[in-house]
């Protein structure tokens, strides 16, 4: 290939030719190239911005997930050190922790709902059970046009929902009829308009054009509320052709974070709390799969190379309340009578004896009391180790821990086999039948593809399994299937093959990240079981933008979350940068400045590449540090605090927001100032980062305005929010 | 200062890291490799200007001997470098590329005519596929006039590609 010899130093040459009234056609074909070459260039470059603004948003979801999990270490954590600290039982966070505790039966809530009146002025549409096509007519009519439906209508379509879902397996299987097709779709997140368009192109479900939806209804969008009443609305009108499976996000410590809580709070100001302890309960018995025709699995995350369907099938599914609570076993189980409250995995009359051993760096002083009486004993001891883990350090189930080799389905054998004098004498500590359970529920709603063979924890999400053609082979192999489809991840296309087309993505939020971000689609399955894809995406704007301007669009939030996580980690960022600049010039090369954003922020970005839209240079070409904070500040005057503390906050606002909620059990939106210092000292303490005690008593002092002992945390938070100075617009909401 | 040696060294790894970045964009197993249909878009996002043809002559300088359809990062790496060294492909300056409008504008008339250039771009040299038009024609049409003001085009486009 011949070097320089480009058509550009051809067209040079052209030059004096231009004035010539009709060209030569030799001319008109050079102009092209040239225009081609450029034009293509053109594109390249924003496509390049582009894929780097995906990588941005889709780095952030991940880390805010992996925040999620390790928060619930903490909550573990906290369960453990608030009775030394407070002495009065762990009652702060137990609730959320253990299972509901529910005086009420089912019926006597039934009639409760019933009794609620609705005012006279209410206008929405009103529900009566059964349900009738006319009646998700009018909740259709009533979407569109932004009512909502009364709290009564929601707990009794809740209450519905329930007790059918109650009778379904965890794994469901059905055909499709005859000359028909099924109709699959992923991720909903929240985003009416996307449900409204899939109905409004391929049908409303009905016999005759049946439906699974898999998983991740709610969150992020601002109508989760609407998409489940209007899932569920169908579901009960067609239970045998409209199938829902259950996603990461079908999860109430999931919702503390994405949305779906204060989405309900904020709609159903009487009713919320109810409200959300029924949507707690269903979520918990959605089906974890689906099978067609005997050949399509389908699931919201994956599988993992334990992954057992005839094991899932006998689960009892409900248990698993949420992925953020992993199963424990602590004294409390085994000191019953303490707490009325037996946690529903704690099975004292299982012939289990679980010895695991902590293995990390964790504390191991706690109540790791094995009482192996001997062989053959049917103690039911277990090790604590697994929810104490400070600093943040994941939990074991989640963080790489040797698979047993492809030991599934012996463990579960022993289980109900009276064998265990056998395995007790083993060193390998066996998970407990809870957190085979537990894992295997997680591994469904977490798991991604990768085109690498094996199974490897998920990292980047923090929970589930990445898992490689070979564990989708044998899987499909096993049971005869041909396919799995799956949601989960959002794509550019709504949909992605992988794994020589076994594996096909499926999402259906258009617009994910940003306006532009993604299309959205679903899939049609006929008889010969050939996947048809259709995309979509719903546009707010009438005139179509330009790739220019969406790229810009996406872009520039992206580049604005980014501002906010270097902001929240300004000292940490600023010490390393005055580490290269020792001569105290307030500059350092564009490769120095990249090496420590990359190392702070542990996030595997182009960063040279974006370094023009995050940091000023110098005439001289080097990177102006400071000027990477220059933008952003508090959102309000804040509190004295120093500001190594405020730089905490700020980081880890989302998680102290979630914590707050927990602790504000109503929802009002305040807690005792006592509360307040307590949890911010475990909180701190959690996360090995220091802080002054006396800073945060000041603080709660400032916080309380009228010194009535309780704090507005709302407020609190909205202090520590950064705000882009140059941009007024309002906060993208990660 | 430091010697011209490490100067030229220092200039080669920042080279090194700035194709590496590039090419992480795309390689989305983590795993050094790349479906070939994108080392286009990475070399061109690395300022170079090259014809389909130059384009496809670097593809089989790099590609395995069985193409799998995957480009390694090895193999990518010392030709691209070397791309970029020599300063292939360069950039192709606003003046000449308003030439190449004003030459399939035949009647002089400072813009053309959407039909005109589409005839053109997909016809000729190295066509256009109809997305790419369809893309080209969405910015470049004046959503007034229906014509292509070529000259405005031109600006507003490298005004929107300098980074």
């Amino acid at each position: 290939m011949g070097c320089g010899s480009s058509v550009a130093i051809d067209t040079r040459r052209l030059t004096p030719e231009v004035t010539a009234k009709i060209p030569s056609p030799a001319l008109t074909m050079k102009a092209a190239i040239l225009i081609q070459r450029w034009y293509r260039r053109y594109i390249a470059r924003l496509e390049m911005r582009q894929r780097y603004t995906w990588n941005i948003f889709q780095s952030i979801e991940y880390a805010g997930e992996q925040d999620q999990l390790q928060l619930s270490s903490f909550f573990s954590f906290m369960l453990d050190n608030f009775t030394q600290l407070s002495g009065n039982g762990p009652d702060l966070i137990s609730h959320l922790l253990d299972p509901v505790v529910n005086p009420q039966t089912d019926r006597a809530r039934l009639t409760n709902h019933e009794q609620i009146i609705v005012p006279e002025s209410y206008n929405g549409p009103r529900l009566t059970f059964p349900l009738t096509v006319s009646q998700t007519d009018a909740l259709l009519t009533a979407f569109k046009n932004q009512q909502q439906l009364h709290g009564r209508f929601v707990l009794q379509l809740l209450q519905e929902t329930k007790k059918l879902l109650r009778q379904m397996p965890n794994v469901v299987y059905f055909s499709t009829p005859y000359a028909k097709e099924i109709t699959i779709c992923g991720d909903l997140h929240g985003r009416l308009d996307d449900l409204l368009l899939i109905f409004y192109k391929n049908g409303l479900p009905s016999a005759e054009t049946p439906y699974v939806f898999n998983g991740d209804f709610v969150d992020r969008g601002k109508k989760s509320v609407e998409i489940l009443i209007l899932l569920f609305a169908y579901l009960l009108l067609y239970p045998d052709h409209m199938h829902l499976n259950r996603g990461n996000h079908e999860d109430h410590i999931m919702n503390l974070r994405y949305g779906f809580t204060k989405e309900v709070m904020q709609k159903y100001k009487t009713h919320g709390r109810d409200i959300l302890k029924l949507i707690q309960e269903v979520f918990s018995l959605l089906p974890l799969a689906t099978v067609i025709d005997n050949k399509v699995l389908v699931v919201h995350g994956g599988i993992s190379d334990v992954t057992d369907l005839d094991f899932l099938r006998s689960i009892e599914r409900h248990k698993v309340k949420s992925a953020m609570r992993f199963p424990r076993c602590t004294p409390e189980h085994t000191q019953v009578a303490r707490s009325s409250r037996a946690p529903l995995w704690s099975r004292p009359e299982s012939p289990l004896c679980d010895s695991r051993r902590s293995e990390g760096k964790t504390t191991k002083k706690r109540h790791c009391h094995i009482t192996r009486q001997g062989s053959g004993s049917s103690s039911s001891s277990s090790s604590s180790s697994l929810m104490c883990s400070p600093r943040g350090s994941l939990h074991p189930c989640l963080t790489p821990h040797p698979c047993p080799s492809a030991s599934m389905p012996s463990l579960t054998d022993a289980f109900q086999a009276p064998f265990l004098d056998s395995f007790s004498a083993l060193l390998v500590p066996l998970p407990s039948r809870e957190e085979v359970e537990w894992k295997q529920v997680v591994d469904l709603l977490w798991s991604d593809p990768k085109s690498q063979p094996g199974c490897r924890p998920n990292t980047f999400r923090g929970g589930g399994c990445y898992f490689g053609p070979d564990v989708t082979r044998r899987l499909l192999e096993k049971h005869a299937l041909s396919l799995l489809i799956r949601s989960h991840e959002c794509k550019r296309e709504g949909y992605e093959l992988c794994h020589d087309g076994q594996v096909i993505t499926i999402f259906s939020a258009s617009n994910y990240y940003e306006e532009g971000s993604n299309r959205g689609a679903y899939i049609k399955l006929g008889q010969e079981l050939v996947p048809r894809f259709f995309q979509y995406q719903v546009s707010h704007t009438t005139r179509k933008l330009t790739l220019m301007q969406r790229v810009r669009v996406g872009e520039g939030s992206a580049v604005r979350a980014l501002q906010e996580k270097l902001f929240a980690h300004r000292s940490e960022l600023m010490a390393a940068f005055q580490h290269y600049d020792t001569s105290n010039s307030g500059c350092i090369s564009v490769s120095e400045w990249a090496v420590v954003v990359e190392s702070v922020l542990r996030m595997d970005l182009p960063w040279r590449t974006l370094r023009p839209r995050l940091a000023r240079l110098a005439p001289d070409g080097m990177v102006e540090y400071q000027s990477c904070f220059e933008d952003m500040g508090p959102g309000q005057p804040i509190p004295q605090v120093s500001p190594n503390f405020a730089e905490t906050l700020y980081r880890y606002r989302t998680d102290l927001e979630i914590i707050f909620n927990i602790i504000d059990k109503d929802h009002s939106g305040q807690i005792s100032t006592e509360e307040f210092r307590q949890t911010w000292r475990l909180f701190s303490a959690h996360l090995g980062v220091e802080v002054d005690n006396k800073a945060i008593d000041d603080l709660a002092r400032t916080m309380d305005f009228n010194k009535d002992g309780s704090i507005d945390f709302n407020e609190f938070l909205e202090a520590f929010r950064v705000v882009h100075k140059l941009d007024s617009k309002d906060q993208q909401e990660c | 200062m430091a010697e011209d040696k490490d100067s030229a060294e220092a200039i080669v790894s920042e080279v090194h890291r700035k194709i590496s970045e590039a090419f992480d964009v795309f390689d989305h197993e983590f795993n050094k490799t790349v479906d070939v249909r994108e080392i286009g878009t990475i070399i061109r996002s690395l300022g170079c200007f090259p014809s389909e043809g130059e384009l496809h002559d670097i593809i089989a300088e790099i590609e395995e001997e069985e193409p799998t359809g995957y480009i390694c990062f090895e193999k990518f790496l010392p030709t691209m470098t070397t791309v970029l060294m020599e300063r292939r492909f360069r950039p192709i300056p606003e003046d000449l590329l308003l030439q190449a409008f004003e030459v399939l504008d035949q009647q002089k008339k400072g813009h053309l005519e959407p039909e005109e250039l589409t005839k053109y771009l997909t016809q000729e040299g190295e066509p256009f596929t109809p997305e790419e038009m369809e893309e080209m024609m969405s910015a470049a049409l004046d959503p007034d006039r229906n014509v292509i003001f070529y000259k405005d085009f031109v600006s507003m486009m490298s005004v929107d590609n300098h980074r």
